[in-house]
This record gives C-alpha cells, structure tokens and sequence, in this order.
C-alpha cells in the first residue's frame, strides 16, 4: 500500500488552533479517518467518486489527504463549516498543499440539499463530528456560536449533530459515509439506523485501532476521557465490493 | 472561492422557500482566474449532474458567454475545454449570491460564500 504524507499545516498557526479543531496526535480522530481512507485507497479509486463532501472540515487536513489520494481534478471537494475561521483554513490547506477545496459555511449539508436530491447526492461523504456527550444546551449554544466549542459538543450521547446527517438522505446510489464516532455514541445503534433507515448493509468493516483519548486536555473536551474511536465505514447497497 | 460547479449545487434554504430558490443570482461579484488541470473524464461524468440552464446563465453573469444554450450531445474535446473553463477556473472571490425567490443574500468574503441562516430564518 502506497503511504503518503499527512498534507502540510505548516501555515496554520497556533491563533488557528485557538479558533480552529486542531489535528493532533493527543486526540487521533482526523488520523484515525485519515487511515480508514488510506486503507481504502484502491476502492476508492475505483469507485471514481466526483462529489466529495466533508461535513465539519475544520483545518480541511482531511479534505486535503482525500484530494490526494484521489487526485486533485477527480473529484469535486466540496468542505463545510458552521465556522468562519474553519472555512478560510480549510481554504488555506488547500492551497497549501496544491489541491483546490470548495469551502462554504453551511451547517451540515443544509445548502446543498435540495441540489443534491436531484444530481444523485454524495459518492464520498466524510463527517468528524462533534460526538462528545455534552447537555443538550450546551451542544446548541456551541452550534449557535460556531467557536471551538462546536467542534466537540455533541449533546446527548454526543449524538444530537450526527443524528441530523444521518437523517439526511444525501448519499448517491454507490456512495460512502465515513463517520467517526466513539463507544458512547452507541455505534451499534449506528450501524442499525443505517440499516434499518436507508436501506444499508451492515457494515462492511469496521475500522477501529481501539484507540484511547484519555490524554486529551480536560479544558478542551471536559467528556472526552476514556473514549474509543471508531470510523464507520456505510457503503449503500448494490455496492460490488460489499463482499470483499 | 465560489466557483461554478459550487453555484450549480447551491440553493436558497431559507425556511419555506423551496420553489425558484435557484441558481442564486450573482450581485458586486469580484473575480479571478485561476488554471485547473484539465480532466476529461472528470468532466464527462460531472455534465450529468449539472443544471445546464443554470450554468449558462451564471457563467453569463460572470461575462462567459463561450457555453451553448443546449448541452451537446457529442462532448468533444472542444466543448470540454470551455465547459472545464466555466466550471472550474472561474472563481468569484467578492460579492453575494441573492435567492431569486426571498431575496435572501448569500455574501461571498474572501472567496467563502457564507450560507448560514439565523435560527428566525431556519
Ligand atoms: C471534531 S472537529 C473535526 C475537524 C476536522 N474535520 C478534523 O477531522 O480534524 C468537528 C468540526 O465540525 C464542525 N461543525 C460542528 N457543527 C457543525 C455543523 N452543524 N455543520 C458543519 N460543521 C460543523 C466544527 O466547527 C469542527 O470544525
Ligand atoms: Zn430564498
């Protein structure tokens, strides 16, 4: 398997980092999807995917490692962000690492929405969540401010923003939704939702190094002790490499 | 930057408004051009997920009137290279997008369109 560089964050600084989720190797989530899409590059690249969405794109590292791997011209890189800063460094990290990202500021896929029922929808949706579990208000009050803090609080079972992506329809008919989540999230239920929901086979594998963040500074993610990450891998039905 | 393909994904979302909420119509818009590599491929696939209509017309407003009004049949290597043009080397860095509906204005700052609505408008 081809390993390639993590893309280069050398131009974000550490006032970004204030305002901006920072990749780091204390919390692993951006690498751990960083991994899942490396582990699949040949699928990847067989499957052509032209519409890629990141939900979430915050630094826009993992945006840039996708148009890396997939070629820069293959696919469209569409990135969003309820947060203004999150935005202009993903456009930034783009730029940096000679890859053209499409940051909007948009919640979730909000306006992309109506479009994309009608164009066939996502081949390749990422999505980092906030899954922390946090009171529900203090998730709303996160969103609403579009700071740092909406980068991790999840409300109840660190689920309320997921849940809206997962009832957002907006996969094409041979798309792929990588989500990362942790134990509390209830990643079976996940699984199940999906299933049940959309018409989803059980997931095709499931990437987990079993990766503990117990080292995270309290101050950033007060909840955020002894979490296990996973990345869900869906892929729709009919999907031709579902038996491999 | 908001590029073109970007637009032709784009509507207004503004609660209850769902019909002639797209394309968004550009407004003070300030551009820039800037070379992609050309993928025909790319390019083929992309045509079937365009709104073509739309995409004439912005690329209009932009003052790019190389595109057809009817979307060719046969996509050669010319029409290819003006369609890969419009779509992706047009980017508008100023400006707004206004929802020919409601009238809502999308501002674009620094190449980023800003699409969040306030809690009254979702
Ligand atoms: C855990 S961070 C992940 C950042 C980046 N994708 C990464 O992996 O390093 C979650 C990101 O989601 C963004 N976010 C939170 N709520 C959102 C929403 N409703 N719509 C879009 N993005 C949201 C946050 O601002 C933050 O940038
Ligand atoms: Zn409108």
């Amino acid at each position: 398997m081809l390993s390639l560089p993590t893309p280069d964050l050398s131009h974000l600084t550490h006032e970004d980092y204030e305002r901006v989720y920072e990749p780091a190797a204390n919390k692993e989530d951006t690498f751990i999807l960083l991994d899942a899409l490396e582990a699949d590059v040949e699928e990847l690249l067989e499957a052509k995917p032209r519409i890629c969405l990141e939900i979430g794109s915050g630094s826009g590292c993992v945006s840039t490692f996708a148009a890396k791997i997939l070629g820069p011209s293959e696919c469209l890189y569409l990135c969003t962000d309820i947060n203004k800063h999150a935005a202009r460094c993903t456009h930034l990290t783009g730029r940096q690492n000679n890859v053209t990202l499409d940051p909007v500021l948009s919640s979730l896929s909000d306006a992309f929405n109506q479009r994309f029922r009608k164009c066939g929808g996502v081949d390749l949706l990422i999505f980092n969540p906030p899954y922390v579990p946090t009171a529900d208000e203090e998730a709303l009050n996160a969103q609403g401010d579009a700071d740092i803090a909406g980068a991790w609080a999840g409300g109840k079972l660190g689920m309320e923003i997921t849940n809206q992506v997962l009832n957002n329809d907006i996969l094409s008919h041979s798309g792929r939704f990588y989500l990362v989540a942790v134990k509390q999230n209830d990643v079976p239920s996940i699984q199940e939702r999906m299933n049940i929901e959309q018409g989803m086979p059980p997931l095709r594998h499931h990437y987990s190094d079993r990766i503990f963040l117990d080292s995270l500074p309290l101050r950033i993610r007060p909840h955020a002790a002894d979490e296990v990450l996973d990345v869900l891998h869906l892929s729709q039905p009919f999907d031709k490499h579902l038996t491999a | 930057m908001v590029r073109l393909i970007t637009h032709n994904l784009l509507s207004c979302h503004v609660k209850g408004c769902t019909r002639n909420n797209f394309p968004l119509r550009f407004q003070d818009v300030k551009v820039e051009l800037r070379e992609a590599e050309f993928n025909a491929e790319f390019l083929r696939n992309f045509v079937p997920r365009i709104e073509w209509k739309a995409l004439v017309d912005a690329g209009k407003e932009l003052g790019d009137t190389s595109l057809p009004e009817e979307l060719p049949e046969m996509l050669g290597d010319e029409f290819l290279k003006k369609l890969h043009h419009v779509l992706l080397e047009i980017h508008v860095e100023e400006g707004a997008m206004v929802c020919p509906n409601c009238g809502h204005v999308y501002k674009i700052m620094s190449g980023i369109p800003n699409m969040l609505l306030t809690e009254s408008e979702i």
